[in-house]
């Protein structure tokens, strides 16, 4: 260590200077701790004990690379294996990522123990460099300034300046107007309340099952039963569109529940009732930021939206028993058609979906 | 012809004919009805059993459900309930209930198979319900994977999540692990609703889809973890957590390794 003595010595001597200054807050800065030299500074024994450490990590981690490619090649990746606690894993995904990672962190361990251990101890202050330019630069840069205003004219030719300032000013319209349909909406196209108001459901509707597309007789659903469900187009709408657009609205749940529980709903009269025989259909999409939910809970007919928690009663015209949603889950308008299949009575009455600003209080 | 003429004036010739009419239509009724039990398939269930699953149920059952299932303040009406909600209640250990709560817990099963079916075979015979599914009926070999994927995450992933581990509902309620679930339970649980579970009819999860849907959930069941840790696949909660606490601290260790000086 005999050959980093200069250094040393201006780490010295730099800490024999701070002890005389001051900090900002006017009490004087902390003496530095007295230099200890490790045990591999003195003693040359500890020296190559280090040294043998971090050669063998770097040993073992070229080991452990060759150890990855006979595991790669060895090793079939069907082969599952059991561990404690860890439970069952494939045999080649442990063997990759323990020999890979161990010679990774190796090759790091080996490397920081080789600095902490035997590369110079000494402590260091480096002066910061002044903020400021040198005057000379100074000067230069504001010469060069000056006259590139002079020489572009920015400052004589009025026309130039005025036309490139008006243009300047105009930059954000564009900007503004294509936001425009915020607020109004152009008189050829849906509003966003138009097209959030209206789904693919029709009087006469028949009610399918989703992902089978069957219709549904009102004895097909005893009570307590639940049915995810979609209006018979959409299967020929979606091919048509190519989008989930019109599913992401219509989306939809049956649920019966004896009669005499239904304390209330959304509408409809003694000729012209919304349900079916206690059969209640509700959109799928919660009001609040439109997640899909199915989680309705038979015993106390409340419908959970997984994402945040909002509880809709569907036993009482589905109104928020708690959450975050503002507004009860829309209901749609049920019948049978001729044929004794469950059919919709209308589109639904109210937006379905998260609320939003234009569709006025609902 | 006159003594046949002679017979019909007799006294008994009334109650005869009232008799044979009255066997006739049972005998047509029975066999109307064999045909339309055996489409919807429950296995045959015996006299005995029925009085064995009498006696099982008057011990371990009434004090809640009452003695003919009637049901009570505590406890639902079992007339109706079918065997297939004895056969999953029991067979699950849920029932019998230790004490009354939000929602049973699955517990150890006491009772054996032969006495299960013999308390479904009695509350079969209460009144007719959902019914246990026969061997065929769970046959999943002919079972369209895909469509099961399908139909299990539109109607089961929302409250059992998608790979199947169950999730919270709400007032101390939660759908449970589909983990150890064996198809006659995943059945008997979609035909009867049990807890908070909505049913779901044949007539709209015919039993081609509960089949495809029993498919889907045993390969869930069969998955393995080829990266080790399934952290109770969970998603992001767990994941997090884990990277937060082990991800973290571990770096923090070796952080605080590599500023601590060396001796």
């Amino acid at each position: 260590m005999s050959d980093i003595a200069t250094p040393g010595t201006t780490a010295d001597e730099h800490g024999h200077d701070s002890g005389d200054l001051e900090l900002p807050n006017g009490r004087p800065a902390p003496a530095p701790l007295p230099h200890e030299p490790r045990r591999a500074d003195v003693d040359p024994k500890a020296a190559r004990r280090a040294e043998r450490q971090v050669s063998t990590m770097f040993i073992v981690a070229s080991l452990l690379f060759l150890a990855f490619l006979a595991a790669y090649i060895g090793i079939d990746k069907n082969v599952v294996i059991a561990l404690p606690v860890i439970g069952t894993m494939s045999a080649s995904n442990l063997a990759l990522g323990l020999t890979l990672g161990l010679a990774l962190f190796l090759i790091g361990a080996g490397a920081i123990h080789w600095a902490k251990k035997l590369m110079p101890d000494i402590e260091v202050v480096q002066e910061r460099h002044v903020l400021e330019s040198s005057p000379t630069d100074r000067e230069e840069a504001i010469s060069v300034f000056e006259a590139g205003a002079t020489e572009s004219g920015f400052g004589s030719r009025k026309i130039i300046r005025r036309s490139l300032i008006t243009s300047l000013v105009l930059l954000p319209l564009p900007l503004v107007i294509i936001l425009r349909d915020m607020w109004v909406t152009p008189t050829d196209s849906p509003s966003p309340n138009e097209l959030l108001s209206e789904t693919i459901w029709t009087k006469g509707e028949r009610i399918v099952t989703d992902g089978s597309y069957r219709p549904i007789r009102p004895e097909d659903i005893p009570v307590g039963g639940l049915v995810n469900v979609v209006p018979a187009s959409l299967e020929k709408v979606e091919e048509a569109e190519g989008t989930l657009n019109e599913r992401a609205k219509a989306a939809s749940i049956l649920v019966r529940m004896t009669p005499a529980e239904i304390r209330s709903q959304q509408g409809g009269s003694a000729e012209e009732p919304w349900d079916v025989q206690g059969i209640l259909a509700f959109s799928k999409i919660c009001t609040h930021v439109g997640c899909p939910i199915s989680l309705y809970q038979q015993r106390t007919h409340q419908l959970l939206c997984p994402c945040h928690q909002s509880t809709f009663d569907l036993a009482d015209s589905a109104k928020v028993v708690f959450g975050p949603a503002a507004r009860r889950m829309p209901q749609l308008p049920i019948t049978v058609d001729s044929e004794g299949y469950l059919v919709a009575r209308s589109d639904f009455q109210e937006h379905v979906g998260p609320s939003f600003w234009e569709q006025g209080a609902s | 012809m006159n003594s046949m003429a002679a017979r019909r004036r007799h006294p008994a010739t009334l109650v005869v004919m009232l008799l044979l009419g009255l066997l006739a239509t049972g005998a047509i009724y029975a066999a109307v009805d064999s045909g339309t039990s055996a489409q919807a398939a429950d296995q045959k269930w015996s006299e005995t059993q029925v009085e064995t699953g009498k006696k099982l149920f008057a011990e371990g059952c009434s004090s809640c459900h009452g003695l003919g299932g009637q049901g009570s303040s505590i406890a639902p009406t079992l007339i109706g309930a079918g065997s297939a909600a004895v056969d999953f209640q029991v067979s699950t250990g849920r029932m019998p209930l230790a004490a009354p709560g939000s929602q049973a817990p699955v517990k150890g099963v006491i009772y054996s198979q032969a006495e299960i079916d013999a308390m479904a075979a009695w509350v079969a015979s209460l009144a007719p319900g959902p019914k246990v599914p026969s061997d065929a009926m769970l046959d999943t070999s002919k079972a369209d994977l895909a469509m099961g994927g399908e139909l299990f995450r539109t109607n089961c992933a929302q409250c059992h999540s998608f790979a199947g581990k169950g999730g919270a509902l709400s007032d101390g309620t939660a759908a449970p692990t589909l983990m150890n679930a064996t198809p006659r339970q995943i059945y008997t649980a979609m035909v009867t609703g049990p807890a908070s579970m909505p049913v779901f009819s044949n007539a709209t999860l015919t039993i081609e889809d509960k089949q495809s849907i029993i498919k889907w959930i045993g390969s869930l069941q069969a998955n393995d973890n080829p990266g080790g840790l399934s952290l109770s696949r969970l998603g992001p909660v767990t994941e997090g957590l884990f990277v937060w606490v082990i991800g973290l601290g571990a770096l923090i260790i070796v952080a605080i390794w590599i500023g601590v000086k060396a001796k």
